[in-house]
């Protein structure tokens, strides 16, 4: 675009959070401190995930940007514009073709490859915050791995509701050592963290954090050993597709407590179709 | 240089105000503004007016605006001057939102739910970048109004994962007529937020999402547009329209853990605003819940759920009165002050010489066989008592 670097940002900006991102793989899960910057899009629309991808981000690149699991979210339409615009790269919502995914709290179905970047938006990247609201005293107890607190809300959730509570944003142990809020996924897609062969990046703006999960890294959901973590998923199959083992979304379709449960991720959805598989609402329109 | 008293207010104060009339015009080569431009090209800072001001009026907002050369605090103030010399004819019925003509409404919570979700005019999807065609530009867009629109909170409602509303029975409260008091009922409390400032209730609302007072918060539903307003006048017995207004309504649906009473169930923040004010009825939304934390059971440790401080602080009338009333003179009570703080420099002065005189002699080394004698205490301990060093991480205004 004219009047612009390449992909926004200048160059110097990018070379500094590209060493932001560097020291972020060296240490786990460790929350690094980065200048960031004042974007085009307010503050918790994922100007944090959109300098990590502007930083990465090559012109042989594909981008895929998906919001809720989906390309055709409002936000995630916007975000990928904003890339077509000032980096002219070229942008899929095929996840196989993508070589970055930016994502606001979906990890893609689809199992990703080590030759792919994940960014997430993330809008705390503190996960003891509810906890302890000072930054200078999470800080300290990052720095003495002192997460007791953590442990305590859980069994605390354990005694009053006989499980643990939290449904997404779902506190993470990376690498046996830090900590890490896995940006507000749902607790469903905690698992795909876990070893996964691409490089996962993690970009709060607002903030100022970025921190990151390199390829292969040991991420485990906090739990007990009588109390072993449970990814949380409505139990229906998909409408559309009928895939049972998907994250799903609840749609309304009336207000008479009428209920039509798909995919999240609107890709899986497509390509599962694309492939023969049909749901319950696909069957009723095929017999009208 | 001979002293002049300081004299001639009344000359000042003309001379004054006719230079802020100057200013306030600008440039005459520069054609004025008239009150329909402000009305319908600045509509932003109407609404916002309006909401702070109080009243709903569109050319008046426009012309506060106008002459408080864009200052919205003191163009609110202007309206609520105005305001107060109404005479109140009715009161209205509640405006029924879900019948709102929508220009905009729209939900996180769900993906697709009756009715749809309408962008409708908003910034929401722009690229902040200054656009410098502008000047030239006279693209419109527009979205029209659809039917009625079930309520986020309502489709919650018919399977009992949201509290219920509590019923609309009662007469409100009416804060231009009785002054706060406390406890503060949450009628009450919501007319404070929608007559409070937009940037104070942003930061607190802004602070409940950082941890001081967290209320895991969802946007059920924002939805704008148009509403009738209704009166029953007693002699007639039926309802009658007499207008329509703009506001801005937002529901928030929050997380709540259930109670020995009550099972795990959402919770409601509201918001409700004149104009356009999504950002205003969003922070609204989020401050009113987290002033819910004491009759929800929660703890009460950050300002945005201390309902005192929160209703004492959100009125910018009020605060940008008393902020700036320090410009007034204060004279007698600083000449006051002045010799205070002179009587207590001397005495410190003095007890310093004193201590000296006797420093220059030898100090007898304390509990030694002194005059206390062996193992005695002191008669008072040299520190005060450490109350103070209490409540740590507490907020306490």
């Amino acid at each position: 675009m004219k009047g612009y670097n390449f992909a926004y940002l200048d160059e110097q900006t990018k070379r500094m959070i590209r060493r932001a991102l560097l020291k972020a793989v060296a240490i786990p899960g460790h929350q690094v401190p980065f200048g960031s910057r004042e974007m085009p899009l307010p503050y918790g629309w994922g100007t944090g995930g959109i300098q990590v991808t502007a930083s990465v981000l090559g012109a042989g690149d594909v981008l895929k940007v998906i919001d809720q699991g989906a390309d055709d979210t409002t936000n995630a339409v916007s975000i990928r514009r904003f890339f077509a615009r000032t980096a002219g790269v070229h942008t899929t919502t095929r996840t196989a073709d993508a070589t970055v995914i930016q994502t606001r709290h979906r990890i893609p179905e689809q199992t990703l490859r080590d030759d792919q970047i994940i960014v997430y938006q993330v809008p705390q990247p503190e996960p003891l915050y509810r906890l302890e609201s000072s930054r200078i005293e999470t800080r300290r107890m990052h720095a003495l791995a002192d997460y007791g607190l953590m442990h305590v809300k859980l069994y605390e959730d354990i005694a009053r509701f006989g499980q643990i509570s939290i449904s997404y944003d779902y506190p993470v142990m990376v690498n046996r050592r830090h900590l890490m809020s896995p940006s507000p996924i749902p607790a469903f897609d905690n698992p795909k963290l876990h070893r996964m062969p691409t490089l996962q990046l993690f970009g709060a703006g607002r903030e100022k954090r970025i921190y990151a999960i390199p390829p292969w890294t040991e991420v485990r959901s906090l739990d007990f050993d009588d109390h072993p973590f449970r990814p949380i998923r409505a139990p229906h199959p998909c409408g559309l597709c009928g895939a049972t083992d998907s994250y799903l979304d609840e749609v309304v379709i009336d207000d008479r407590g009428g209920r039509l449960f798909v995919c999240s991720d609107t890709d899986h959805c497509a390509e599962r179709r694309a492939a023969g598989h049909v749901g319950t609402e696909g069957l009723k329109e095929a017999a009208e | 240089m001979a002293y002049v008293t300081v004299k001639g207010g009344e000359q000042a104060i003309d001379n004054a105000h006719a230079w802020l009339a100057e200013e306030r015009r600008g440039d005459r080569t520069v054609q004025e503004l008239t009150l329909a431009q402000i009305e319908q090209q600045l509509g932003r800072s109407v609404d916002r007016a309006m909401g702070e001001g109080s009243l709903y009026d569109r050319e008046l907002a426009a012309l506060a605006v106008k002459q408080a050369q864009g200052d919205l605090i003191e163009a609110a103030f202007l309206l609520r001057a105005y305001r107060t010399t109404l005479p109140r004819f009715a009161h209205s019925l509640p405006i029924e939102t879900a019948t709102m003509q929508i220009r905009r409404r729209i939900s996180a919570v769900f993906k697709d739910l009756p009715g749809g979700q309408v962008l409708g005019p908003t910034y929401d999807y722009t690229h902040r970048l200054l656009d410098f065609d502008m000047a030239h530009s006279d693209a419109r867009t527009s979205d029209e109004a659809v039917s009625t629109m079930p309520r986020v909170p309502d489709i919650l409602g018919h399977e009992g994962l949201i509290e219920p509303d509590g019923n609309g029975e009662a007469e409100p409260g009416d804060l231009t007529r009785q002054p706060l008091s406390f406890p503060a009922t949450r009628d009450v409390r919501l007319q404070a937020l929608a007559r409070g400032d937009e940037g104070f209730l942003l930061a607190l609302g802004y602070s409940t999402q950082r941890g001081y007072g967290g209320t895991h918060p969802f946007a059920g539903e924002i939805r704008m547009g148009e509403v009738a307003v209704e009166i029953e006048p007693p002699e007639l017995g039926f309802a009658i329209d007499i207008g329509d207004i703009t506001v801005t309504e937002c529901q928030m649906v929050n997380q709540f853990k259930g109670s020995k009473t009550t099972p795990p169930q959402f919770t409601r923040g509201y918001g409700l605003v004149f104009g356009f004010c999504e950002r205003k009825a969003m922070a609204m939304a989020l401050v009113d819940r987290a002033m819910r934390a004491e009759e929800l059971g929660e703890e009460v440790t950050a300002p945005a759920q201390n309902v005192e401080f929160v209703l004492y602080h959100s009125d910018n009338i009020e605060a940008t009165g008393f902020v700036e009333h320090l410009k007034l003179p204060h004279y007698v009570d600083f000449q006051s002050e002045l010799q205070n703080v002179r009587r207590l420099q001397r005495e410190v002065a003095l007890t310093a010489e004193r201590a000296e005189a006797v420093c220059g002699q030898d100090t007898p080394p304390p509990l030694a066989g002194g005059s206390w004698g062996q193992g005695a205490v002191p008669p008072s301990s040299p520190l005060p008592p450490t109350s103070s060093r209490e409540g740590r991480g507490r907020f306490s205004p």
